[in-house]
């Protein structure tokens, strides 16, 4: 097989970045509401359409990623087309990309932020098996109208007592993105899982 | 790598005329300022071609948001037609050819100096505020390493000291405009120069409000749905302005009143300060 | 009926036209050049450079003549215009030891290796209005040549009180893997040293000339010794990614200061002579003076010095330096503010409504 670059990245970068970013902007600010990406980006696996598209809107040499069970190819794309560092440790990273809900690392390993500058913190894009919004956990908290439900499939089940303690520190803590395939989910740190 | 020449707006700037790279830095304070609603978040704020304190943390702020399908208002003091409203309004047309509309049902994004519209907004909407200072505790402490302290360990109680010693001395407090909130039962902000008037509108309101201070380089916001309390006491809860008179375009009697001098012997009249609610109050009333 | 008197999008449009107008003065009178602006406004072209944050003499010319020769308008000009050009990467440091020297002095020593060289200067003219400029006719004699070339080895007066171990040393931080960058990152608190210096570089030089002055007269005083002021050409190398090997890309025309200021020595530091700084593009000695004798008030605090004068005050500096923020800002009080305004009318109304009430139960 002939030795061949990076898959083509956003074909019209502007609009795609910035349609992109409102889905997600939409998605944090109605935390559980799934929304769907738009444009057309056929990244390496393990990266899905969302998972990409995110990361190539909102990444850049100033934030480096850290990829949970991604190859060599999902880390050459996101490099070449973002120009992001891949980070060594979680710690390290601004944005984290889990390739498998259930491999998710403890959230208390990624950057929490801090009581000062608590936008300091990781993004987790989490790949997960499938999102339906109407069913499932229940969620209330800034964004969300008395109470609204999404159902996370392939999500450990210790999840949600981490985001629980996730919650408990705010204003520190992580915010997560939940993908599957061209959806995307948010839970910001101030959404409460009422179980 | 990145070719940008998709969406190209005048004379070879970018689209919006932001580069990309600025953007996504912009993008990501926005997205961390709704997940943690009232706090500023510091932003690497550009150099734009309006001067600062004129806009330009709204402006920078609605660059990163608008794309091609968005139907952008401007209002300045509540309207649209005053210069700085215009100018503003102007600079998107020529940078990023989108739709511009006067009418607040119509919008997507609403950039707003001063004022909250008085139809009330939609969900999906965007209510950008161009904010000249971001820290509701600078008047009181004026060192930016402490006021960051204070917020970081929610110690308020300067502030309210400051209100309790306004009803001591005035019998009321005594703060007409920026009238400081507390957003989600946290962090104590600053509403940007809005009348008290304006502030139960940002309470539990279902668009999403992004407020840019480019000067201060802060973003902040208030996701939908979210709590915003105007700070008070049980014995001297918060009140907004009245007015005994109406308005002498539109007769409305629950709207911002603009006051307006007739002549040089105290002769004035009153007109709604939101000339869209008001314009639109007088359509209905002709048909 | 009242009609609202606000400014709509053609009053604007005319405005500037008149903007126009104005700026080009009586059409008889020939336009300006930028290469007259260049060649014979270029201590303004440089102030604008300096704080526009942009080496360019021809951009800098033309924003001064858009501007009508208002130069904090200038300054924005370039600003706005900087901001949006692509950024490739850092480049090396310069070195200011190899400066082509056009002119060094110090106050410090009689001579000294390289010796003093006066260059243009405006010291020791005798400010007199010189009304033979006022004709079209200028074209001054040619100052006559040195007997010598100047020496190639020009060192840096510091670098030679360094070799006695008098002054404090400055080494690169080894901490940082990157100078910092207020155009991309806003000033955070405890600001470093290379983003104060960056601050003070694009500062406001009347801000920071009232400043270094407060600094003499007793405001945070350190005894301040002009150890060398040099003005010359430098060269500006990079690093493009894909040689890995630095080469030069021009060369700019700097001024620079170093300030040797007494210190009695600290817990922390022993008595020795401790530095301030400037730099400037072009020629711009009153800039780098008062920007060495504010970049060593604010250094007090890691010297271990106590003092409270505005000058060492570094979030009082820093945040005020900008004249391009500060303009926009003072300015803004031009826009309307008749919302904020009507509400103070109705609370003020509300207040003394009550006062009177109360004084009638009196």
């Amino acid at each position: 097989m002939a030795v061949t670059g990076p898959r083509p990245g956003f074909t019209a970068p502007v609009l795609a970045c910035q349609q992109t970013f409102r889905s997600l902007l939409t998605a944090i600010a109605h935390p559980g509401r799934v929304m769907a990406v738009g444009t057309p980006l056929d990244p390496p696996l393990p990266l899905g359409l969302a998972s990409a598209a995110i990361l190539l809107t909102l990444a850049d040499m100033e934030t480096p990623i850290w990829l949970g069970g991604a190859g060599e190819e999902a880390a050459q794309f996101l490099q070449f087309h973002s120009g992001a560092p891949i980070a060594k440790e979680r710690a390290q990273a601004v944005f984290a990309f889990v390739a498998r809900a259930s491999d998710l690392p403890p959230l208390v390993h990624f950057n929490a932020g801090s009581d000062a500058s608590p936008e300091r913190s990781a993004t987790l894009i989490i790949e997960v098996d499938g999102l339906v919004a109407g069913q499932g956990r229940r969620l209330a908290g800034p964004g969300i109208e008395g109470e609204t439900r999404l159902d996370v499939a392939g999500l450990d089940g210790g999840f949600w007592d981490a985001w629980r303690r996730n919650g408990a520190r705010f204003p520190m803590g992580v915010d997560v993105i939940f993908t599957a395939g061209d959806r995307l989910a948010a839970l910001p740190r101030t959404t409460i899982e009422r179980s | 790598m990145t070719d940008e020449s998709d969406t190209a707006g005048e004379n070879g700037y970018n689209f919006a005329y932001l580069d990309e790279q600025t953007k996504r830095m912009i993008r990501r304070a926005i997205l961390k300022a709704v997940a943690v609603p009232g706090y500023q978040v510091p932003f690497g704020s550009r150099e734009m071609p309006l001067p600062y304190g004129w806009g330009t943390g709204g402006i920078q702020v609605t660059a990163a948001l608008i794309g091609p399908d968005d139907v952008l208002k401007v209002i300045d003091q509540g309207a649209d037609d005053t210069t700085n409203a215009v100018s503003i309004r102007r600079f998107f047309e020529r940078t990023a050819a989108i739709a511009t509309t006067t009418r607040t049902v119509e919008a997507t994004i609403i950039q707003t100096r001063h004022r909250i519209p008085e139809t009330p907004l939609a969900p999906g909407q965007i209510l950008v505020y161009q904010v000249p200072q971001p820290e509701p505790l600078r008047r009181l402490v004026a060192s930016e390493v402490e006021t960051r302290t204070m917020h970081a360990l929610e110690e308020y109680g300067v502030m309210h000291v400051r209100l309790y010693e306004d009803i001591a001395r005035h019998g009321r407090i005594a703060t007409a405009y920026d009238y400081p909130v507390k957003v989600n039962g946290r962090y104590v902000m600053a509403p940007s120069p809005i009348p008290k008037f304006d502030n139960p509108k940002m309470d539990r309101n279902p668009a999403l409000q992004l407020f840019g201070a480019g000067r201060e380089k802060r973003i902040y916001a208030v996701p939908p749905h979210t709590s915003v309390k105007s700070l008070d006491f049980d014995d001297h809860p918060f009140e907004i302005e009245r007015w005994n008179e109406s308005c002498a375009l539109c007769g409305a009697t629950e709207t911002f009143l603009d006051e307006v001098l007739t002549d040089d012997a105290g002769g004035r009249l009153f007109v709604c300060s939101d000339s869209d609610y008001c314009h639109e109050r007088r359509v209905v009333e002709d048909d | 009926m009242y009609v609202a008197v606000k400014g709509g999008e053609r009053a604007i449009l005319n405005s500037h036209k008149l903007l126009d107008e104005e700026r080009r003065g009586d059409p008889r009178v020939p336009t300006l050049g930028l290469n007259q602006i260049e060649q014979q406004l270029g201590r303004a072209v440089d102030r604008v450079m300096t704080e526009g944050a942009l080496y360019d003499r021809h951009l800098a010319a033309l924003a001064i003549k858009q501007a009508q020769g208002d130069l904090v308008e200038a300054i924005f000009l370039l600003r706005a215009y900087r901001t949006t050009l692509p950024r490739f990467g850092y480049g090396v440091a310069i070195d200011t030891a190899a400066m082509a020297i056009r002119r060094r002095i110090s106050a410090t020593f009689k001579d000294l290796p390289g010796g003093q060289v006066l260059g243009a200067t405006f010291d020791y003219t005798h400010r007199l209005l010189d009304f033979s400029l006022a004709g079209e006719h200028d074209s001054p004699p040619a100052a006559a040549v040195g007997p010598a070339p100047l020496d190639a080895a020009m060192p840096r007066v510091v670098d030679l009180l360094n070799l006695e171990g008098l002054i404090e040393e400055e080494r690169p931080d080894p901490a940082k893997d990157r100078v910092s960058d207020l155009t991309r990152e806003p000033l955070g608190f405890p600001a470093p040293r290379d983003m104060r210096l960056q601050n003070l570089a694009r500062g406001d030089e009347g801000f920071l000339l009232g400043l270094g002055y407060s600094t003499q007269r007793g405001y945070g005083r350190n005894h301040p010794f002009a150890g060398e002021i040099r003005v010359g050409e430098v060269a500006v190398a990079f690093v493009p990614e894909e040689l890995g090997f630095a080469i030069e890309i021009g060369e700019v025309t700097l001024t620079e200061c170093q300030m040797i200021n007494q210190f009695k020595g600290s817990k922390s530091h022993p008595p020795q002579f401790t530095r301030g700084y400037g730099l400037a593009f072009g020629h711009s000695e009153r800039k780098t003076m008062a920007m060495a004798l504010v970049d060593r008030a604010l250094r007090g605090q890691e010297l271990g010095e106590d003092g409270e004068a505005p000058a060492q005050d570094a979030e009082f500096v820093l945040y005020h330096s900008d004249n391009v923020e500060a303009s926009g800002f003072v300015q803004h009080l031009k826009l309307p503010h008749y919302v904020d305004f009507q509400s103070e009318l109705v609370m003020v109304r509300a207040m003394r409504a009550a006062q009177g009430e109360a004084a009638a139960d009196d």
